[in-house]
């Protein structure tokens, strides 16, 4: 094994464009659990660690452009108001310990279905900054996951940064696990309203062979929400339209019986999932988000 | 040169001055929290080996042949060794039964059953050299219930059972049985108004010790060895341990590690013959240390069980009688099967009065991980069913559960099946009264004025999956019964040393025994007792190892008791001899010395009227009295085999819990608001290790009910989660407040009248626990744990 | 590969070290500070936690190789850490270096033999010493990680409720203790800071 530590991005991507395989770390809450527990012996470990700008970020006027290694615990004390979704999501990482090392740019990077930040970003809406020695490109967060622990990513490629949308309405994140804290989860669903574009976006993590977006429950609830006049009244939601909203989520997901859950359970909890998340986010719309957004 | 991390005498200060009875402080705790004690896992030696252990990927199968070669060619590669490679005639070893092989032999029978071993110089040499011996294996059909143990073409796990055992089961693939009869219970379930039957499951729990499986074996000149290592038990250890190696015992000298938490779990042999081995080959010190992953496959775990239990009562709440059948999954190998089976079988009745019993357990041998002791063995998972029971009973009758209880409780002086008398105090009903006592937790604490929900407070906590939507309180009782001691007729004794001598113009007893101190503060007992009996402010605790005589297992409850009583007893015969001593030079200057009771106290020798006779530093001088001595509790007797009778238990421990959950019954996601105990201790020796006792054993008990199982695939008998990512111990996120009433109601057979304490908190939790889902929800829920999908009917 | 790095204030250089290796283990096998514990290996428990250029973090997470030039605190350096934060640095921890002598006590215990446990200071941190008289110590494998991580929320968050001690403690398990004496030993440290004050 042979460890490479760039001091630059230029540094970092030559270094990746010179050796394909390797294998880049930065917080190591992934790649370093594979290395002790001896499921992986890369060739390489390419070390992210001293690219200052990876845990940076920039808030633009439509756009944060989060650094790939910005950690998780940063991201829920500067980010919450651009990025509430994200935040909560975050704050559902793993412990503080881990939280203080992992970031966005590593779970993308695993692509794990059960990554938490991939709900949030799928229901926010974002694009991939991936760069190579031949360039860079933005790949659409819905085109970024391509199978179980599969991403879009070129063999040469690094993971810049992250563009995700600032939020223009509430956005929420759930995620069930069997216990209080530092859990993977069992499944997870995002949601954020899009007041700006009359639409809503959702992300379902754990309950798919990849992160995905219910796009019926989606298309459902945006066109309820406008034929209804919603969007202007701000009245309560119909409880059928949040039951049905409820229902195409849950419909969504393409789940496994695995030792962290059933694929019914997973199919039933997103459900529920939805229909709450869905009831706070519009609550907040509503103007009354004091008395419905989770914190902790 | 030399071992480093060598476990430390350990001073009480003069800081601690406190005899039985205060809750001094544990005289490891600066090392503990400055990063200084030696675990067994921080031992180092120059020049020293990593072993790593081979282990096998199927559970059950033949092996067809081993290929070190290539391994042994690696470079930095010190020794290979497989079965073939033992030295001794003696090539398996065992806590009561002889039957597990040291490296597998022609046959594998649990999933990471151990094959081969490695010595390298780096722990990762070791394992790449470990990875290129190739094994050849030829797959058998897996055993992994009752029905595949003894169906009548059922491979025998074990073929050719000679041990003690073997004449008396009715299957070979059933380690144990033990029936237990007593009364007509038939005949007086004629007389219930209600009967209820049930079947209940109890999943696979592991001890999740947090200190993996690890030590140092380094050779000695004389051909033997020398082993640092954390168990609970050094001379169970090197009497299996000796045999295999081909030494006397008096070459394999084991000194204690530091240990990170036992549970149970380390009773049983893990790395440390395998340490000597390669230790032995080389000629070099040898470092074995687990990572989680095998430590999962290194330890024995607490049996799964599956119960039937039937129950009546007559209308006005009085219980005729119970019948049950208690499978126990003892996994390949025997371990302490034979003594989980019968607490399971003496302990199924529950603190309760019930006359006309019909009671049987077994411990299967299957392909299943092995099973063996864990905090409250047996006792554990007869509780859940039998407390589950008395839930049921009592909405028959349309009682409250408590009182229902109470009417049934034991008492001082009640028969138990087996046809023992309780002879001491069993305040059961009052353990009730007291957790129902007490005030409720506040409704809503996640409802903060004014602010957003907490969600920490909720059930799901931080990952944010109700601000209480679907969130539902309930409330559960449970009471448990559990022995104190090794049953069933074992000598089960303990060794202490004591020397007290004059150092620096002071008295000084020091505490010589083979203890492990696990964690549960024995440590610190021993110095309050020499104290106590001594009257020296200052004792030195001496590091425990096999120079001294067995002091039998840290577990059972039994250490504070047993090995307490050795240093009791010790201490007595060393104020004896300081007395003849004291009246042997000052006899004739004050007749006190010949006719009052005399005492040590404060480093003087006093009358019981308080009159100082002499310094102990005077009567002293530069003399050492230095005396060992062995202890043990009264006998028991072994259970009739048919019967069941006999009195096969020492003491008894009692506790009982109050859960207060709250369930978010759309998700299935538990939270535990409180968990209340209540719990008689007989006489608290140091109140603050007492309560962190009971504290700790209720979260134990806990996590078995909401969270903690061993997932083996029922097809090919491998385990689905080893590691801590999916086998999900309780955070700080996850635990309740856990107020604590001790009782202590002296027992006068026992030193101090004191109780063993450790296990009977595990036993009540779970089912209180139970109780308050099934409260919240309405459901049955007869399996434990409680999962998601069991709540939610998915 | 070689590493430099700074442990407790001190310079430390580790040679031969393969790249596969986790801070943990250098700190553990090569540098003679055991205190971080290998409880897990896989982020999961919190004992190997270490403040890493003031940041706690689970050693056994970190690259060997990833903490090149940079500052380590462990269990063992953190009385001399939380002295200098208060005497020095009122508010803040010392990750500058030269806070004491925590690795000379550290090595002069592992040379020595049984029976001599010495203190050059007999100085415990606040934390340390909470732990100790709240009976929140048991076995003690958790312990290590359990005082970083707390030492770090008090030096964030002096009157923390018992929710912020439940958040920040959730990375450390404890088998022993049900958490409970733990929470008093966090509890009694913050008042005897307030004490003080």
């Amino acid at each position: 094994m042979d460890f490479l530590r760039p001091a630059s991005w230029e540094e970092a991507l030559a270094a990746k464009a010179e050796h394909p395989t390797a294998v880049p770390i930065a917080g190591g809450t992934d790649v370093m659990v594979e290395i002790n527990f001896d499921h992986r012996r890369p060739e390489y470990l390419l070390d992210l660690n001293r690219i200052g700008e990876l845990s940076e970020w920039e808030v633009g006027q439509e756009n944060v452009r989060l650094g790939a290694s910005v950690p998780y615990s940063r991201i829920m004390e500067h980010l919450r108001t651009e990025l509430p979704g994200l935040a909560l999501a975050s704050h559902t990482v793993a412990s503080p310990q881990i939280r203080n090392r992992g970031g966005v740019g590593g779970n993308l990077g695993t692509a794990s279905p059960a990554g938490d930040a991939h709900p949030a970003l799928l229901a926010a809406g974002a694009e991939v900054e991936a760069e190579s020695v031949r360039g860079t490109r933005m790949i659409p967060i819905d085109a970024f996951y391509t199978g179980v622990k599969r991403n879009a990513l070129a063999p040469d490629e690094l993971i810049r940064a992250v563009h995700i949308k600032k939020a223009d309405g509430p956005q929420q994140f759930s995620k069930v696990g069997t216990r209080n804290a530092m859990v993977i989860a069992v499944c997870a669903f995002g949601l954020a309203l899009h007041p700006g574009t009359r639409t809503v976006r959702t992300g379902i993590g754990s309950a798919a062979p990849t992160p995905v977006r219910a796009r019926e429950a989606e298309e459902f609830l945006s066109a309820a929400l406008e034929e209804g006049g919603f969007w202007d009244s701000r009245a309560i939601i119909t409880p059928s339209v949040a039951k049905q909203f409820a229902a195409l989520a849950a419909g969504a997901c393409n789940p496994i019986d695995d030792v962290r859950g059933t694929a019914s359970y997973r199919r039933h909890a997103v459900g529920i999932m939805a229909r709450r998340t869905l009831g706070w986010t519009w609550e907040s719309y509503r103007g009354n988000g004091r008395s419905t957004e989770g914190a902790a | 040169m030399g071992v480093t991390g060598n476990p430390t005498s350990i001073n009480q200060g003069t800081r601690t001055k406190g005899g039985i009875g205060e809750s001094t402080l544990r005289p490891d705790g600066i090392l503990k929290v400055t990063g200084e004690f030696a675990y067994s896992s921080d031992m180092w030696h120059e020049d020293m080996l990593w072993g790593h252990t081979l282990r096998s990927t199927v559970a059950h199968a033949e092996i067809v042949s081993i290929d070190t070669s290539e391994a042994l060619a690696t470079s930095g590669v010190y020794a290979v060794l497989t079965y073939d490679d033992l030295p001794s005639t003696v090539k398996n070893y065992g806590l009561e039964i002889q039957d597990t092989p040291v490296l597998a032999h022609g046959k594998v029978r649990h999933h990471g059953e151990p094959v081969a071993l490695v010595a390298a110089d780096h722990p990762e040499t070791a394992r790449r050299a470990a990875a290129k011996i190739r094994i050849d294996y030829r797959e058998l059909p897996v055993i992994t219930d009752e029905a595949s143990a003894t169906a009548p073409d059922a491979i025998l796990v074990h073929e050719g059972r000679d041990d003690h055992h073997a004449g008396h089961v009715p299957h070979p693939n059933i380690v144990h049985r033990q029936p237990i009869v007593r009364g007509d219970a038939d005949a007086a379930a004629a007389r219930a108004d209600v009967v209820v039957s049930g079947e209940y499951v109890f999943g696979m729990q592991d001890q999740a010790f947090l200190g993996p499986e690890s030590g140092l074996a380094v050779p000695a000149e004389d051909g033997g060895v020398d082993l640092y290592v954390a168990t609970q038990w050094l001379h169970s250890d090197l009497r299996q341990i000796a045999p295999v190696l081909g030494l006397p015992e008096d070459k394999v000298r084991m000194t204690l590690s530091g240990v990170g938490g036992a549970f149970g779990g380390r009773e049983d042999l893990s790395m440390q013959i395998h340490a000597c081995l390669l230790a032995l080959r080389t000629g070099k010190p040898v470092k074995i240390v687990y990572n989680r992953f095998e430590s999962f496959f290194g330890h024995v775990h607490r049996h799964p069980a599956k119960l039937w239990y039937e129950h009546g009562a007559t209308r006005d709440g009085k219980l005729t009688h119970m019948k049950c059948r208690i499978v126990l999954d003892g996994g390949a190998y025997a371990s302490a099967s034979p003594a989980v089976v019968g607490n399971a079988s003496s302990l199924s009745v529950g603190p309760y009065v019930i006359d006309d019993v019909d009671i049987e357990a077994v411990a299967l041998y299957t392909n299943n991980p092995p099973c063996g002791a864990m905090r409250g063995f047996g006792a554990v998972q007869a509780c859940f069913a039998y407390e589950a029971q008395m839930d049921r009973l009592a909405a028959e009758l349309g009682m409250d559960p408590v009182e229902f209880r109470q009417l049934n409780a034991m008492e001082q002086g009640t028969l138990l099946p087996t046809g023992q008398v309780v002879d001491s105090p069993a305040p059961v009903a009052e353990l009730l009264r007291r957790v129902k006592a007490r005030p409720l937790p506040p409704e809503r604490q996640w409802e903060v004025a004014g602010e957003q929900a907490d969600v920490r407070a909720l059930p799901g906590g931080l990952s944010n999956t109700t601000h209480g939507e679907g969130v539902v309180r309930g409330i559960g009782y449970a009471v448990g019964l559990k022995n104190v001691g090794f049953s069933e007729g074992f000598d089960d004794y303990s060794t202490a040393r004591v020397r007290m001598e004059v150092i620096a113009g002071e008295p000084v007893a020091t505490v010589h025994t083979a203890m492990a101190e696990v964690g549960q503060g024995g440590v610190t007992v021993h110095a309050q007792i020499a104290r106590t009996e001594l009257g020296v402010a200052q004792v030195t605790i001496h590091p425990a190892d096999t120079r001294v005589g067995s002091a039998g297992s840290t577990s059972a409850s039994r250490q504070t008791y047993v090995t307490g009583g050795a240093v009791k007893h010790s201490c007595e015969a060393v104020r004896e001899k300081v007395l003849e001593m004291g009246r042997r030079k000052f006899g004739t200057y004050h007749p006190a010395w010949a006719t009052a009771e005399l005492l040590l106290e404060g480093g003087k020798v006093v009358t019981d009227g308080g009159e100082v006779l002499a310094d102990l530093v005077d009567v002293l001088e530069d003399e050492a009295v230095d005396i060992e001595l062995e202890w043990r509790h009264r006998p028991t007797e072994a259970f009739d085999l048919r019967t069941g009778q006999g009195n096969g238990h020492v003491q008894y421990s009692f506790a009982a819990h109050r859960a207060v959950v709250e369930v978010d019954t759309e998700l299935g996601l538990v939270k535990v608001i409180e968990l209340a105990c209540a719990q008689d201790v007989g006489k608290a020796l140091n109140p603050l290790s007492v309560v962190g006792q009971i504290q700790g054993g209720t979260i134990q008990g806990m996590g078995i009910a909401v969270m903690e199982e061993i997932v083996v695939d029922p097809r090919t008998a491998k385990v689905r989660n080893p590691s801590f990512t999916d086998y999900l111990l309780p955070t700080i996120l996850d635990t309740p407040t856990i107020p604590v009433d001790v009782l202590e109601l002296a027992d006068e057979h026992a030193p101090y009248g004191l109780r063993g304490v450790g296990e009977a908190p595990t036993l009540s939790s779970t089912p209180a626990v139970l109780a308050a889902i099934r409260n919240a929800t309405g459901l049955e829920l007869n399996r434990t744990p409680v999962r998601p999908e069991h709540l939610t009917g998915t | 590969m070689r590493v430099n790095f700074t442990v407790n204030g001190r310079r430390h250089e580790a040679d031969d070290v393969w790249e596969g290796e986790s801070l943990l283990y250098v700190l553990r096998e090569r540098m003679g500070l055991p205190g971080s514990k290998n409880a897990c290996e896989q982020g999961e428990c919190g004992s190997c936690t270490v403040r890493l250029d003031g940041v706690p973090v689970c050693s056994c997470l970190v690259a060997a190789g990833q903490v090149e030039g940079r500052e380590v605190v462990t269990v063992e350096g953190l009385a001399d850490f939380a002295a200098h934060r208060s005497e020095q640095h009122p508010g803040s921890g010392c990750a500058s270096g030269a806070c004491g002598t925590a690795l000379d006590r550290a090595r002069r215990w592992e040379a020595g033999p049984a029976g001599e446990e010495r203190r050059d200071t007999g100085e415990l941190s606040p934390i340390q010493q909470a732990f100790i008289d709240a009976g929140a110590v048991q076995c003690g494998f958790c312990t290590p990680g359990l005082l970083v991580a707390a030492d770090e929320l008090l030096e964030r968050n002096p009157e923390p409720s018992d929710a912020d001690i439940r958040e920040a403690l959730s990375g450390n398990l404890c088998r022993c203790t049900g958490y409970e004496k733990i929470l008093d030993a966090v509890r009694l440290a913050a008042a005897r800071a307030e004490e003080t004050v």
